[in-house]
Order: structure tokens, then C-alpha cells, then sequence
């Protein structure tokens, strides 16, 4: 009598929990430790607070986030994004800051036929010669940011520029994104090493005997809040800066920290800002500041839209995650909101969106935050995406 | 080429060196006179930029942040020697360097538990932020002219420690032969307390005053740590004249590769290769010279006397 | 061979070994096929710290910049498949050479100093070789450089691939048992004597008309022809290189490998490799913060573990 109670209770169990759903497991791969973790830790916060928005649920499959640090480096990067699909039994990659982290790491997923979701970098090669079905970019291509402020170059006048980014995959992007659409004339560049330069005295003495209209940079992370703070001490204030990636949620609070005046009404370009006013984004930025004490950076909306992007193909294929060629289609169509408005995907699924310009302003609370000024370009997309064979 | 370029980029070059120097004397000291290879000293550079940025944030005064935190880095310095250095001084050079470097990835990861993994921005005083104009239509860094100052003055503090005080008497006689030294009753352990402790100074003092320019940031101490040696080799390992003359040398030779030597590349090279070949060859051209050195004048170009 | 090599090896060797050679067998057994990676790593590392040895543990000579050489070798393999020159039988020797060539080059200039000099002079050169990988543009500066296809072996009617990983693995594993052999023979052989011997006594071998100056160079050259062929494997099996793999950190981690296995033990290095990457991987997993557990472990390493892991399981120095 025991043994068929025992036994039926077995088969019961055994039966519902065939029926408790199982879980969609998502690698997310940031920079969690280094100089550079800031960044990393800001998409966490953001990638978590997502989860909670959902409710912790896409569908009906729990949300389990595996997160892995790439440590700044690309073999480390690799190593832990094979480790997310050899044994972290992941659905789905997602994240990577670096460009380079993800040029080495991309093969890893894109050979194991699991799809691939970029919350950052978006290097050249991936949207054009290499791209792939199953690599898809929620943040933008590299190019096209600093072609967006090339666009406000060419409408404020600038005729002469001076170029100073760093030496390595997204540096050497940016740059090319800006003499692409910049009508006037290019009269220095000095594509520093990275990382390890963080000194700009020699090259600033340049800047100042080119005497150009503007100076255009790009320094991600630590190296950016370095170059401004030498920037209004070498004396060159009165040459208008713009920059890309460089001035943003991170770098601001330190900076004021620092009263480095100079660097409010300095203008830039990126597809999103705290300021914009869709309910998606209203509620991410609120929710996050309540938080956190600080407004997100524009790496924190992607790693939010990368979940909610998730969810949209989850829900679309009624959980189906292993099939991958359902996902891939269901992710191609981009219907959920994004914080940044309007989005859509090109052929070679990367955003086709707007950029503005943004200036760097003071809000009503006293905190330095950056504000629309301006569509610099509108439903734009990159010029790689013809070289793409999709 | 205007001669006013030519002569900023000098500046430049020598106020590069004098940071360097700063960092370098703590350390020349150290290994020359104490023959301790110590990796942890580029820690004791970082722990002295955030304790110095975080008194400049509470006291609201970078001055009197430097002031208060010089203090409080020897004080962390005299506690690294007394717990882990200690026990390393009778150690051959590998074991020295192998066991700083487990102090290094250990004080990294404190200070990020303390302090996080965001770097801190200091603060400078309106009379330091700005620029001054110099003759020649120079228009130069209010800061940067201030740190050659202070560089200039603790090279002339060091040598007039070391060469006209007791206590510098009494360095150099520890260094050149320990055993007669306490033989004739110094105390070489207080000896050589004082010169770390005085090392540990001079490390604080160098991660302070490059703060406000790159803020302190976890694992700075690295990123200048091997440059450091490299001078030190090449100026005499004890000698704070050499460390002095290396330092300005190779600020220079770095900051002058990357004025001019892209244009000299463009000469050669496709301009992507020589935009990015420039900088990546002037960093290489200080590793040169030390080797150069060490294969024909080992004891560096100005050793210490008797040393 | 094997009774070369049971003479003086305790169990622990064996049983390293055996873990080694049925890895593959065993991870999917234990649910972790990553493991099999992760082993594949530790013997190349293994096999780049058997070659540090050789000069680090017998010979004396504290070269802190060996992971130039492991640079050399992948990013030969990198070029070469940069343009599309798969062939191994080019590849390879021709990584070798190089590695050999630049370490005769470095070796001989700095052989010419002692003690903490050759130490930093070691550094100096390597660090040299780090800048020239950042400076080459064309090859990916900082960004490293993607190796597409692993080298194929094609001659003749030869045509054998290491594609499959688990093919590749023994590959690595039989090259690793070679490199062991080889060490072994040199150090036991009139060659290994004089390089023992120069570490202390060089001034006496001299007087006897040993140029001690030409043992330790032809080592300090095996030393690096040995790291090459570390870097030839890591490239093919990371499919991946770039200037970071030769930044001094990675030079000393590989002294702390050999040194935690022991020093002046032919086998030594393996175990050191094998314990330093485990204990990595093994910290890192529990929480972000294990620097703070690995480093002062480091030290005490240091400090104490003299006889390193060979010491530990009571090996003979030999």
C-alpha cells in the first residue's frame, strides 16, 4: 500500500515538474573588475532592474542572468564566453563593452549556432564582411555616433578640426565615423596607445599650434574623465570640444565632483538621453536614480533594452527558446519599447535609429546631466550594412 | 617649427619626468640602499592618490589634503614593511619581486573594496587649475609648472639629506657595508624603517600630485611601475641623481616621440601605420636605452658613490 | 621512456598524467566539457613552464620576460594565417626559428649581466616585444588578431588536421610528454651539469675551460624555442593573440608557476602550472574579489613553499 502511494507520488512529482517550467539562461559578459568595471557595474544595475520590471518572467520561463567578467581583456572575454556555453548551458549571449572583447568572443557563440545580442560594442567587421544571422546589435555601430556629430560639425561651421582618439578597434571607428560626414578640414590627428597612454600633455601642445575650430575625441571610461581634466588645464577652453563616449552618466558626477566647469554646454552626439520623454524611459531612468543616487549611462539603457528585447522574441515564439531560428525572427521584428523611442533592425541587424545632439547641462536638483539639443541624424543606418550579405 | 612648440614640448617631456622622479626616488632608494626589489611600491603610490583625494573632498582644500595624507601614507607604508616586507629583505631578488607582486594584486582589490572600482577626481584650487603665460607666447599649465616645482625641491631636499645630514651619512654607510655599519653601533633596522618610511613618502607624494591630472584610479601604481625601474636602472640603482637625470630623460625622449615622430614615420609609412606606430615606438625607445646601458655600463650612467 | 621517467617520478606525477591523458573521457562523465579546455590550457602553460625551468630552476637565470617568446610563436602563427598560409609544416618551424633566433639575440646581450640586471634587462626586451605587437597595425595592435583556421598539416599524402578538439588535445598532451622527455635528458646529460653547475660555480668551470657563457645561452635559447612552441599551441587552440599574452603579468605568472611546482624538477613545472591555474579558476568562480585570497597565498608561497609542490609529495631534486 505504502509502495503505490510512494509510487504514485513519484510519478506526480515527476509529471509536475515536467510542467514547472524551466528557465531561459542568459550569459551577460561586462567588465566586472579593472579600472573599468564602472561601466560594467552600471549595465548590471540596469540589467537587474529590468529583470525585477518584468517581474523576473519572460513568458512563462523564469530569467536566470549568468553574468561572467571579461577582466578588460580579450582572451579573458573568450575564455569566459566559452565557459557561458560549455557549461553555463546559456540560451542566449548577450553584453560586451569592448569592441575587441567581442571580435575575439563572437565566433565562440556564433559557432555553437546560439544567437548573440551586442549591449555596446558594435565594430565594423560585425556589421558589414562578417556579419551573421544569428549577431545582433541593440546599442548602434561605431561609426555611426561620431558620423551624427560630424552632421553638427558641418551645421555649426567648423572648418578646421583636430582629431585625438585611441589606437585600437572602436578609437579607430569613431574616427572614421567623423571624417565621413565632416565637410571641413582634418589639420591633426594623434591616435594615441591604448590603454596605456594617459598623458596628453605633448599632444595638447600640438593642438594648441594647429590652432583648429574644434577638437574632436573619443575616450571611453577612465581614460575620458583624465583627458578633459587636462584639457581645461593645458589652456585650451576656448577651443570648443566635442566628443563622443566620451562625456556621459559615469564620467559627469566625478567630474563635478571635481568642478570641472568647462566641460558644461560641450556638445555631443548619441541616440538616447536621460532627458527623453517616452514611458519606457521615464519609468528606467526614475527607477534607476531612486536606486542608485545617479542618472543611468547610455551603456546602462542598452543592457536594459537588451532584456526587454529578449523578452519581446520569448514571448513572441511562446518560449521556444531552443528553436533558434524562431528566436531570430521574432528578434528581427524589434517589437518592444525601447527607452529610446522608435527602433528598428537593418539586414544586417544592427539599429536603424535617430542620434541627437546633447549638451552637457546642469538639471533642476544641481546634478550635471546631458540634455537634447537637437536630431543630428534621422532613422539612420550604418554604412556597413550593404557590405552585409543577410 | 615655431621654437616655442619645440620649447612647451620640452616642458612637457620635464614635467613628465618630474613625476616620474618623484615616484623613482622612493624606489632607487629602497633597492639601492635597503636591496629590496619592491613591485607593492606603485600600491603605496595609489593608496597615497585616494587618501589624498578623499581628505581634499572632506577638508575642501587640496593643500590641506596633501598635508594630512602625507602622514597617513607613511603610516600605511611603515605598516606594509612591519607585516609583509620584513620578511622579504633577506630574500634573493625573484622571491622579492614574485612576493610584491601577490602584495599588489591583494592592495588592488582592497582598495577597490574601500573605495570602489570607479576612480576619484580631485579637486584643484582656482590658483592651480588654471594657465599662466609664460615668455615666448607659452601658455602653460598653472599645475603642471607647480609640479616641477615641487619636483626640483625634493630633488634638492633628497640630495642634501643624503649628501649633508648624519642620517644621510649613516644611509650611505648602511648601504655600502651593512655588517661594519652596526658593527659600529647603527641600527640598521631603524636605519632602514626610516629610509622606507621615507620612501613610502616620496611614493604618496608622487600619487598625489598626478591625481588631479588622471585621478586616482585602482591599479595606477602598475601602469607606471616598470617605467620606473627602467629609469632606475638606467640612472644607477641608489643614486637619486641619476634617478633624477633618467626621469627627465626618458619624459622627454616619451613626450618628444610623440611630438615628432609620427611626422617623421609619415615620411615612411602609410599614415594609419605611422599614426599608430608613433606613440607605440617612443614608448619603446626608453626600453632601448636601458638596454643599452646594461650591456655597456651596468651600474647605470651616475652610480652612487662608493655604493 | 616510461622507465626513464617511473625512476624518479612519485605517484603524483603518474597520477597527473593519468588525469591528463583520460580528461577527455572523464569531463563529459562529470557534466563539464569545458574542462576539457581548461585542461588543454594548463597544458600548454605546462609545457611553457617546463621551458622556463630549464634556465629558471637549473640554470639559475630569472628571465622575466619568457612570455615574449610565447608571444612570438602565436603571433607567427597569427601572421601566417594573417595571409592565409595555413600549412603547419611552414608555420611551425618557422615559429620556432623565430622564437629561437630572438631568444639567441636577447640571450646573448643579456647573459652579459647578473642578478637583479638580468632580471630587468629580461623585462626590458620583453616589454620591447609588446610595444612592437602594439605598434603593428596591420595586424591588430591592441586589438589582437583572430586566428581563423587551425594549422593543417599537408604534405605529401599527409593531410592532418587539428580541428577536432579532442584531436588537438592529445596533440597538445603528446607534444607536452615529448617536451618533458626532452628536458629530461638534457638535464641528466653533460650539458644539464654544466648548466647546474654554472649556477654557483661559474668561476670555477670557467677555470677549467668550460665556457660556461655558451651552455647558458644554448639553454636560454632552448628556453625560448620551447616557450615558441607554447605560443604556436595557444594561438591554434585560442584562435586568438594579441600583445596582452606577452605583457610582463604574464611573465610572471609563469615564474610563480614554476616556482610553486618547484624549482629544479623536470616535472615541477607541470604541477605548478596545473595547481596555479586550478586555484585561479577555482577562486575567481566564488567571488570578484579573490585577489584578495590569491594574492597573500602568493606570498606565502613564497615565503615558506620552498620546495614548491614537488617538495610537498617528497620528490627528489633532480
Amino acid at each position: 500500500m505504502i509502495k503505490k502511494i510512494l509510487s504514485a507520488t513519484a510519478i506526480l512529482a515527476m509529471a509536475s515538474s515536467v510542467a514547472y517550467a524551466k528557465s531561459i539562461n542568459i550569459g551577460f559578459v561586462t567588465t566586472l573588475t579593472t579600472g573599468a568595471a564602472i561601466i560594467g557595474v552600471d549595465q548590471k544595475k540596469a540589467v537587474d532592474l529590468a529583470v525585477e520590471h518584468i517581474g523576473g518572467k519572460m513568458g512563462a520561463l523564469d530569467v536566470n542572468i549568468i553574468y561572467e567578467d571579461d577582466e578588460f581583456n580579450p582572451q579573458k572575454g573568450k575564455q569566459k564566453t566559452e565557459k557561458l556555453i560549455k557549461s553555463g548551458d546559456v540560451d542566449i549571449v548577450a553584453g560586451y563593452i569592448w569592441s575587441h572583447v567581442l571580435l575575439a568572443s563572437a565566433p565562440v557563440v556564433l559557432n555553437a549556432n546560439k544567437i548573440l545580442i551586442s549591449a555596446n560594442a558594435g565594430p565594423s567587421p560585425l556589421a558589414g564582411k562578417n556579419c551573421h544571422k544569428n549577431f545582433f546589435n541593440i546599442s548602434w555601430q561605431n561609426d555611426q555616433t561620431p558620423m551624427a556629430l560630424g552632421e553638427v560639425l558641418n551645421q555649426r561651421a567648423i572648418k578646421s578640426l583636430y582629431v585625438l582618439a585611441p589606437n585600437y578597434a572602436a578609437g579607430k571607428d569613431m574616427v572614421a565615423g567623423v571624417e565621413r560626414t565632416f565637410k571641413g578640414k582634418v589639420v591633426g590627428k594623434d591616435m594615441t596607445t591604448w590603454p596605456t597612454q594617459i598623458d596628453w600633455s605633448a599632444e595638447f601642445t600640438k593642438v594648441k599650434a594647429a590652432k583648429p575650430d574644434a577638437v574632436f575625441t573619443f575616450y571611453p571610461g577612465k581614460h575620458g574623465a583624465a583627458f578633459l581634466k587636462q584639457y581645461a588645464q593645458a589652456g585650451l577652453s576656448s577651443t570648443p570640444l566635442y566628443s563622443v563616449y566620451t562625456l556621459d552618466s559615469l564620467s559627469l558626477p566625478r567630474l563635478q565632483q571635481a568642478k570641472m566647469t568647462g566641460v558644461l554646454g560641450t556638445t555631443m552626439t548619441q541616440f538616447w538621453s536621460p532627458d527623453m520623454d517616452n514611458p519606457q524611459n521615464k519609468r528606467f531612468v526614475a527607477d534607476f536614480k531612486k536606486k542608485h543616487g545617479s542618472y543611468p549611462s547610455f551603456y546602462a539603457a542598452q543592457a536594459y533594452d537588451s532584456i526587454f528585447l529578449i523578452k519581446s522574441a520569448v514571448e513572441a515564439t511562446g518560449g521556444k527558446v531552443g528553436d533558434v531560428d524562431a528566436m531570430r525572427a521574432a528578434l528581427e521584428k524589434a517589437d518592444f519599447a525601447s527607452v529610446r523611442g522608435k527602433v528598428r533592425f537593418g539586414n544586417n541587424h544592427f539599429p536603424i535609429q535617430n542620434f541627437y545632439s546633447r549638451e552637457v547641462v546642469v538639471d533642476s536638483n544641481g546634478k550635471w546631466t546631458t540634455k537634447i539639443t537637437g536630431v543630428a541624424l534621422k532613422d539612420h543606418q550604418d554604412v556597413y550594412a550593404k557590405d552585409c550579405n543577410l | 617649427m615655431d621654437i616655442n612648440i619645440f620649447v612647451e614640448q620640452l616642458l612637457n617631456g620635464f614635467q613628465l619626468g618630474m613625476l616620474l622622479f618623484l615616484f623613482a626616488a622612493g624606489l632607487t632608494l629602497v633597492f639601492g640602499i635597503m636591496d629590496l626589489v619592491n613591485l607593492a611600491h606603485g600600491s603605496i603610490y595609489m593608496v597615497g592618490a585616494f587618501t589624498a583625494a578623499t581628505l581634499t573632498l572632506w577638508l575642501d582644500s587640496f593643500i590641506l589634503g596633501i598635508i594630512f595624507a602625507l602622514p597617513l601614507t607613511l603610516l600605511f607604508g611603515m605598516v606594509l614593511e612591519f607585516i609583509a616586507l620584513r620578511t622579504i629583505y633577506a630574500r634573493d631578488h625573484m622571491d622579492q619581486v614574485l612576493a610584491t607582486f601577490g602584495l599588489i594584486l591583494f592592495l588592488n582589490e582592497l582598495v577597490r573594496i574601500i573605495w570602489g572600482p570607479a576612480g576619484l577626481a580631485i579637486p584643484l584650487p582656482i590658483l592651480l587649475d588654471g594657465s599662466i603665460n609664460l615668455p615666448l607666447g607659452i601658455v602653460y599649465p598653472t599645475y603642471r609648472l607647480f609640479i616641477i616645482l615641487i619636483g626640483v625641491l625634493v630633488a634638492i631636499g633628497l640630495y642634501w639629506l643624503v649628501a649633508k645630514t648624519r642620517l644621510g651619512m649613516l644611509i650611505r654607510a648602511g648601504a655600502s657595508n651593512r655588517v661594519m655599519a652596526s658593527a659600529l653601533g647603527v641600527n640598521i633596522r631603524l636605519l632602514f624603517t626610516a629610509v622606507f618610511g621615507l620612501g613610502a613618502m616620496l611614493a604618496g607624494l608622487a600619487g598625489m600630485l598626478i591625481a588631479p591630472i588622471n585621478q586616482a584610479q585602482i591599479g595606477m601604481g602598475e601602469e607606471i611601475l616598470i617605467l620606473a625601474f627602467v629609469v632606475i636602472v638606467i640612472g644607477g640603482i641608489g643614486s637619486i641623481r641619476g634617478a633624477f637625470i633618467a626621469s627627465i630623460l626618458a619624459g622627454v625622449i616619451d613626450t618628444m616621440g610623440r611630438a615628432f615622430l609620427d611626422v617623421l614615420l609619415l615620411a615612411l609609412l602609410p599614415s594609419n601605420a605611422a599614426e599608430a606606430a608613433g606613440p607605440a615606438l617612443s614608448s619603446m625607445l626608453i626600453y632601448l636605452l636601458m638596454a643599452a646601458v646594461l650591456v655597456f655600463r651596468p651600474q647605470g650612467l651616475f652610480p652612487p658613490r662608493g655604493g | 621512456m616510461l622507465r626513464l621517467m617511473e625512476k624518479a617520478t612519485p605517484s603524483s606525477t603518474v597520477i597527473l598524467l593519468l588525469l591528463f591523458a583520460l580528461m577527455p573521457f572523464l569531463a563529459p562523465i562529470l557534466g563539464e566539457a569545458f574542462y576539457v579546455d581548461v585542461f588543454a590550457r594548463i597544458m600548454i602553460w605546462s609545457i611553457a613552464a617546463v621551458g622556463l625551468n630549464l634556465i629558471l630552476g637549473y640554470g639559475g637565470m630569472v628571465s622575466f620576460g619568457h612570455a615574449a617568446y610565447i608571444g612570438i610563436g602565436g603571433y607567427t602563427i597569427a601572421i601566417f594565417s594573417f595571409h592565409e598560409i595555413n600549412n603547419g609544416f611552414i608555420q611551425w618551424p618557422v615559429a620556432l626559428a623565430i622564437s629561437g633566433a630572438v631568444a639567441l639575440l636577447f640571450g646573448a646581450l643579456s647573459l652579459r649581466t647578473k642578478g637583479v640586471y638580468f632580471i630587468m634587462i629580461t623585462l626590458a626586451f620583453a616589454q620591447m616585444i609588446y610595444f612592437l605587437g602594439v605598434s603593428a597595425d596591420k595586424y591588430g595592435s591592441n586589438d589582437g588578431l583572430n586566428v581563423w583556421h587551425r594549422s593543417h598539416f599537408k604534405l605529401g599524402n599527409v593531410n592532418f588536421k587539428i580541428d577536432d578538439n579532442i584531436t588537438f588535445y592529445y596533440v597538445i598532451f603528446f607534444l607536452l610528454l615529448l617536451v618533458i622527455y626532452f628536458t629530461r635528458r638534457l638535464v641528466n646529460s653533460r650539458f644539464g651539469m654544466v648548466l647546474k653547475g654554472s649556477r654557483s660555480n661559474e668561476v670555477r668551470l670557467n677555470t677549467v675551460g668550460i665556457r660556461t657563457y655558451s651552455y647558458r645561452l644554448t639553454a636560454f635559447v632552448i628556453s625560448g624555442v620551447i616557450c615558441g612552441l607554447a605560443g604556436v599551441l595557444q594561438a591554434n587552440f585560442e584562435k586568438f593573440v594579441s600583445p596582452d599574452m606577452m605583457d610582463w603579468p604574464r611573465s610572471g605568472e609563469l615564474m610563480f608557476m614554476v616556482i610553486m611546482g618547484g624549482l629544479g624538477t623536470v616535472f615541477g613545472p607541470v604541477m605548478g602550472a596545473t595547481a596555479y591555474l586550478v586555484l585561479s579558476e577555482i577562486l575567481s568562480s566564488f567571488t570578484i574579489h579573490w585577489h584578495l585570497i590569491f594574492g597573500p597565498l602568493l606570498i606565502i608561497l613564497v615565503l615558506y613553499g620552498r620546495g614548491g609542490l614537488s617538495g610537498l609529495f617528497g620528490k627528489s631534486n633532480d
